[in-house]
């Protein structure tokens, strides 16, 4: 069912999971991880509509959004590598790591290169502390990392 | 009889390759027409050895590892499907040291069993808890649970059953379950190896919890950093209601507990109890005040046992063999088993499970077997990001709540990070600031200014401006922060920073005396 006043198409797909989750108890996080997982950011555009939905106001949806890190303002690149910075891996050279990974793709942390193709986060720990230092491609989990898998995984997300 | 292997679908495990193992085995017995069953088996935990490949044989389970998948081919040709002869060969897995000298009760089937198969589960002694505790009255639960002595397994401690006679003493007639899973702790893996390799246990221990209070809803709040466990639990809360273990008529009891899995959004303050809450109900996560508690008002204004992963896992074992089986285990205070995580530098990483006790050195030194980097061990923190740096001097601590507070520690989720003697202590002082700075939810001025004032302060102290002043501040700022801190995030993040500035003062030498010195 789309909801009144859902013009564009974002506001109409944004609407109509707003209608299939908002009886769940405490419903926001997810209908916002539904909207991320459907346009792999949250649109501006979703705000007024997850509020109108939930009968909250806009700043207290914007307030959610901003306050969790996971929650994108814009889309990322087509790969995203999360490289755990946490103590653990500090103690096996994460710094290294994300420096050297840094270096190779030409970007710092929270950017996306400008091809579209990579961004690059930290992360606070995968709880792969027992095979430091770790990373995340894409969802896919990698321990260990050294100078050859740091050269595998550069080559796969420029591919 | 049809060969049966199991290799790891722990996200440890997979890290370290396990998927491609498991194709590279599924390759060879297609191509040698050998009929056997693969099972995605949680870990062990000895991630040393990960992926450890392990086969049932006619003398039972042999394992071999760390297998990589180029050394499949060799492991067929030495006949390993019946236990042959290779240099990945580790013999019997319980016979492994590092899995030989554990006494695993919480942990007791993960890396064991199929973690999706219920009968799997209950030929293990699954649900053996649950189907008593169904016969039982409320209180009688809860006080099966309290006299075992269980504790928080969180970091705070605080005794399990207490929390539940709270719940159930309410007379509300909606209550909740919540789990904390947000394991956001750098060196804590133990909720995310149970979640994956042994969901059920889970799902049991949370509805005992509901039985025991009243409470007929649960919600499992996992961080999202942990994709794989997420899906795991989802799968096996399908399964718990599918066979009537989770519904309107638990285990037929005529009782009513379903649960649901939510995920978090990268916040670590979420960790914190009321953060979650807060999170669960769709705001921000902001740390409430206590008074009133969770277990008075919690999730929508609920009663609400709120219990982290291992306490709630923890439970099953409790009410099967009873409470005077667990609180056996243990010393002083502290009771049972604790699943101590050993990582960061370190040669014979993984999960321990043991009755509290052990010293740091034991744990350190002898089961863990020193650094990865071969180098001598310089310090390790203890209870992650918000717990102190002990050296040397302190191993022979033992490993229990009291024991760690006396020495300005905290064993928190039982996490241990190993550093080698490279580490600048300074640094990982500055760290734990910054990390505050990034995660706090604002609430209180000490934590969410605090912070970064401290880090600009260690920074002053690096560049060698009025060094003494410098660390006068340092430690005032750490007192505000302690005591004027509503949770554990402002409150404890003076622990990794003094414990620092205390144990290795010579990292905390201004630049240009740091270098005349070596």
């Amino acid at each position: 069912m789309v909801m009144q006043g859902a013009g564009t198409g974002i506001e109409a797909q944004v609407a109509s999971i707003v209608d299939g989750m908002k009886g769940m108890e405490g419903p926001l996080l997810p209908i916002l991880h539904e909207v991320q997982e459907e346009f792999g950011y949250v649109p501006h555009e979703a705000l007024p509509v997850i509020a109108r939905g939930l009968n909250l106001s806009r700043a207290e949806v914007y307030g959610v959004v901003s306050f969790y890190h996971d929650y994108r303002k814009e889309p990322a690149g087509r790969h995203v590598l999360k490289v755990c910075q946490a103590e653990s891996c500090q103690s096996m050279g994460s710094d290294d790591v994300a420096a050297r990974l840094r270096q190779a793709l030409g970007i710092d942390f929270h950017q996306t290169t400008p091809d579209g193709r990579v961004t690059l986060e930290p992360v606070y720990c995968l709880g792969l502390c027992a095979c430091s230092p770790a990373a995340m491609l894409d969802g896919e989990v990698i321990g260990r990392i050294d100078a050859d898998r740091i050269d595998e995984i550069v080559a796969e997300v420029r591919a | 009889m049809k060969p049966v292997i199991y290799i790891p679908g722990d996200s440890g495990a997979l890290a370290l390759g396990a998927d491609k193992v498991a194709a590279s085995i599924a390759g060879e017995l297609k191509q040698r027409g050998i009929e056997a069953s693969i099972v995605r088996n949680g870990s062990r935990g000895a991630y040393f050895l990960e992926p450890m490949v392990e086969v049932e044989t006619q003398a039972g389970r042999v394992a071999y590892g760390p297998v990589r998948a180029a050394q499949v081919k060799g492991l067929f040709d030495a006949g390993f499907l019946s236990g042959g002869a290779h240099e990945l060969a580790l013999g019997d897995p319980e016979e492994i040291p590092f899995i030989a000298r554990q006494t695993r009760l919480t942990f007791a089937r993960c890396g064991i069993t199929d973690p999706f198969s219920l009968e799997d589960y209950e030929r293990h002694g699954g649900l053996a808890g649950l189907r008593r505790a169904a016969t039982m009255a409320p209180a009688q639960i809860v006080a099966e649970v309290t006299e075992s002595g269980l504790r928080g397994r969180g970091g705070a401690g605080f005794p399990t059953g207490i929390k539940w006679k709270t719940v159930l003493d309410t007379g509300d007639v909606q209550k909740y379950i919540v789990c904390n899973a947000d394991e956001g702790d750098s060196g804590t893996f133990a909720d995310r190896m149970i979640m994956e390799g042994d969901p059920f246990v889970l799902v049991e221990g949370m509805a005992i919890a509901g039985l025991a209070t009243g409470a007929t809803k649960g919600f499992i709040y996992i961080r999202s950093e942990y994709p794989h466990a997420v899906a795991a639990m989802r799968r096996a809360v399908e399964i718990a209601r599918g066979a009537k273990v989770l519904g309107p008529d638990v285990l037929g009891s005529g009782r009513v507990f379903d649960m649901e899995v939510r995920v978090g959004a990268g916040a670590y303050v979420c960790g914190e109890e009321t953060a979650l809450l807060d999170s669960l109900e769709g705001k921000r996560g902001m740390v409430r005040a206590k008074p009133p508690l969770p277990a008075h008002k919690g999730l929508f204004g609920r009663p609400t046992v709120i219990n982290n992963v291992i306490s709630l896992a923890s439970v099953p074992i409790i009410l099967d063999r009873g409470a005077a089986y667990y609180k056996d285990f243990g010393m002083g205070r502290s009771r049972g088993t604790i699943p101590i995580q050993i990582a960061g530098n370190i040669r014979h990483g993984g999960l321990f499970e043991t009755a509290f006790g052990l010293t740091l050195g034991e744990i350190v030194d002898d089961i863990g077997g020193g650094t990865a980097t071969g180098r001598p061990v310089k310090a390790v923190q203890v209870g992650g990001p918000l717990g102190a740096y002990f050296p040397r001097a302190l191993f022979d601590t033992p490993f229990d709540y009291e024991a760690f507070a006396a020495k300005d520690g905290l064993i928190g989720h039982a996490g241990i990070v190993v550093f080698d003697d490279s580490a600048d202590m300074l640094k990982q002082a500055r760290f734990a600031m910054e990390f505050c700075a990034l995660e706090s939810c604002g609430k209180c001025t000490p934590c969410r200014v605090g912070s970064t004032r401290g880090v600009e302060v260690l920074d002053r102290l690096a560049a060698g401006i009025a060094p003494d002043s410098q660390i006068e501040l340092v430690t005032d700022l750490c007192n505000t922060m302690k005591f004027g801190s509503l949770c554990a995030l402002g409150g404890f993040t003076p622990y990794p920073v003094m414990s620092a500035l205390t144990h290795f003062p010579e990292d905390f030498k201004p630049a240009p005396m740091r270098e005349a010195a070596e």
